[in-house]
């Protein structure tokens, strides 16, 4: 029995022997896992940067939002969580701390914010001292909202770095007039920078006094807010969470059996939502491109069956010599999974190139991340390929009468 | 059939070897009584067509008899699987044909490893082996040369040390020198007289007469059976003068 050394020897020889045919026949394959890597690489980069962004959020906190059902939208119905759920949780709810809730005060599309002649348009939102506990994000100069901007309702503003840089105010901006939404405001604070989520700035914001925000609501509009916490004891968050569904079911009144009208939901679950979206494009591009290896891996027998034929008289030398139809089979199975494998690692290497390049090329894309899988996964496939194609080839080779072989011109 | 004689290497009984060709049988050997005993250097002769290269397959269990019995350094070849004939072929058997079969792609001493490579163990281990067996054949110089740069006689050299690089039991050549002008077939011939000194047993199918006349003893095949089998007369007169063929040899 030829040693595997020896056998993998041979193989390498025999690929080197035949360079450009060779290097056709992997090609195919080199092209198929270069663009499920790039693709992979890309698209990763994406989520990672997406799960990064609600990092912020720890494990351990919960949000509640309100929901309404796409129909009940189309009737003009709008459900909320208001204050009152706001007070109900911060008394009943037990084993959790930084509540805070966040309201949107001028909508969902947020306001015009001036300052000094320039204009930017930013999200607005009003939440109380806690939030920077609850999101782990604390001032870089000046300070957060107090108690007391809370209890005289101060025309106070916290704001991101993002809003500062559009508005051209990043030299000494505490203490300047800000008009938001037609009300000024004196600026007490800059958040720390965030930076980007998915190519969009997390530091275009301004903060205000969640008791402020209130005030300003127009006479006949309910708020709806969000409220976040963080659990205690993370063991204790499913706990935490169906005990602060069933107090705002009783809050809101409904019936048993009929579907809540809010959300609680965890930073997890936030994140999920936008991975397994992600994770879905990542599998259906692989997919594609997998039927595109099986395409690299019919050329890769074409090869291994021409090959086969043309050494037919190598073959039947071999088996003269000694050669063992074990020894033949590994011989050319080993030469097709050596090829395969070899295109694989050049696949995965141009594919990350690729995939990192784009990445790089796009203004604030994420970078390109290769989870280690998808180089498992490529290299494993590759090998699979050389497998599946070249044990047919090599089976044939393995059974040829050692004289047969020899005659053959 | 009278037992074997007790240092028998090859033992043929009744073997017959019938090819179809397009449905009609082609009898190529009809019957073959054989035996090689250690030492000898027997030549196989006969016109074309007469079974000789069928009867060196046979013996060198590149091909199984159709009917007959075939032993070889006392195993039965016939009991023997494929991947097991593959093994005695290794281990017992050095052949060498007419049109060397060297792989093109190997340096000469690759191609001289090999058979030892299919043993198992690393090149390291069996380098030696092989440099030996081509400094036996005259060809020390020529371990890295590839096949195609090497003369006919230098290639046919090669197989020869491919050959005996496994210390087989018998050497079987098929027209060894066929593809050799004459002055470089002497010259592989004086290898054989050499290695047949050194005491090897060699089996050579030739049809030149001359050749024939070297070897100790002569078998006539026609249409797939031994037709004679005799002391090569000419052998037989130059025994006397072996002590200065060996002397020459060593
Ligand atoms: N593989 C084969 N298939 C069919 N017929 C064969 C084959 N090998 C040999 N023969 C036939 O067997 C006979 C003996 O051939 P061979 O042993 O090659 O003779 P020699 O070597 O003495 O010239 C010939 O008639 C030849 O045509
Ligand atoms: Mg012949």
């Amino acid at each position: 029995m030829l040693s595997f050394a020896e056998t993998l020897r041979s193989a390498a020889a025999s690929i080197r022997g035949h360079g450009l045919r060779s290097g056709l026949t992997a090609l195919g394959l080199v092209v198929g896992v270069a663009s499920v890597i790039a693709v992979v690489a890309i698209v990763q980069g994406l989520s990672h940067r997406i799960k990064e962004g609600f990092a912020g959020l720890g494990a351990n906190s919960l949000t509640v939002k309100s929901y309404t059902r796409f129909e009940d939208k189309l009737q003009g119905r709008e459900n909320r969580i208001g204050t009152a759920d706001l007070d109900e949780l911060v008394l009943r709810l037990d084993g959790v701390r930084d509540v805070s809730p966040v309201l949107p005060v001028f909508g969902p599309f947020g306001a015009e914010v001036r300052l000094a002649g320039k204009t930017a348009h930013t999200r607005v939102f009003a939440t109380t001292p806690v939030y920077q506990y609850t999101r782990q994000n604390f001032p870089a100069q000046g300070r957060f909202i107090t108690e007391a901007d809370e209890k005289h309702r101060r025309r106070v503003a916290v704001v991101g770095a993002k809003l500062l840089d559009d508005l051209d105010a990043t030299a000494a901006p505490i203490g300047k007039f800000v008009e938001i939404g037609g009300e000024w405001f004196k600026i007490v604070g800059v958040m720390e920078e965030r930076g980007e989520l998915f190519g969009i700035s997390q530091d275009d914001f301004v903060l205000m006094p969640f008791a402020t925000g209130l005030a300003l609501l127009p006479d006949q509009v309910e708020p709806d807010i969000g409220i976040t916490f963080n659990v205690e004891d993370v063991e204790k968050l499913d706990e935490v969470r169906d005990r602060a569904t069933t107090l705002l079911r009783r809050k809101h009144g409904i019936k048993a059996g009929r579907e809540n009208d809010f959300k609680v939901e965890t930073a997890e679950q936030l994140t999920d939502s936008f991975a397994s979206l992600f994770d879905t494009v990542t599998f259906v591009f692989a997919a594609i491109v997998g039927i595109s290896m099986l395409v690299g891996g019919i050329g890769v027998m074409n090869m291994m069956l021409v090959s086969v034929t043309e050494r037919t008289r190598e073959i039947g030398i071999r088996k003269a010599l000694g050669a063992k139809k074990r020894d033949i089979l590994a011989q050319f199975l080993i030469e097709a999974v050596l090829l395969t494998t070899i295109g694989g690692a050049i696949g995965i290497g141009v594919g990350y190139a690729l995939g990192y390049g784009a990445a790089q090329l796009i203004p604030s894309f994420p970078p390109a991340v290769l989870p280690w899988w998808a180089t498992v996964a490529a290299f494993g496939f590759s090998a699979g390929v050389g497998i599946a194609f070249g044990i047919a080839p090599a089976a044939r080779a393995a059974a040829l009468d050692p004289m047969a072989a020899l005659r053959n011109e | 059939m009278s037992a074997p004689a007790i240092n028998a290497i090859l033992t043929l009984e009744a073997v017959e070897k019938t090819f179809h060709v397009a449905g009609e049988p082609v009898h190529a050997l009809r019957g073959v009584d054989l035996e090689v005993t250690r030492g000898e250097y027997a030549a196989i002769i006969g016109p074309s067509g007469s079974g000789k290269s069928t009867l060196m397959n046979v013996l060198g269990c590149l091909e199984r008899p159709s009917a007959g019995r075939y032993a070889i350094d006392g195993v039965d070849a016939a009991a023997l699987d494929d991947d097991a004939l593959a093994d005695l072929r290794n281990r017992r058997i050095g052949f060498v044909f007419q049109d060397f079969h060297l792989l093109p792609r190997a340096s000469a001493l690759d191609n001289v490893m090999l058979p030892l490579l299919y043993r198992g163990g690393s090149r390291r281990a069996h380098r030696e082996s092989a440099q030996t067996a081509l400094a036996d054949v005259g060809l020390a110089d020529r371990e890295s040369h590839l096949p195609m740069q090497l003369s006919g006689g230098q290639r046919q050299r090669v197989a020869i040390a491919r050959a005996l690089v496994g210390n087989p039991a018998i050497l079987l050549a098929d027209e060894p020198t066929g593809n050799l002008d004459a002055a470089t077939a002497r010259d592989i011939m004086d290898l054989f007289d050499r290695l047949n000194v050194r005491g090897h047993t060699i089996v050579l199918v030739t049809h030149d007469a001359s050749i024939a006349r070297r070897c100790r003893r002569t078998i006539r095949l026609a249409d797939g059976r031994v037709v004679d089998d005799a002391p090569s007369t000419e052998a037989a007169l130059r025994d006397a003068g072996s002590l200065q063929i060996a002397g020459r040899a060593c």
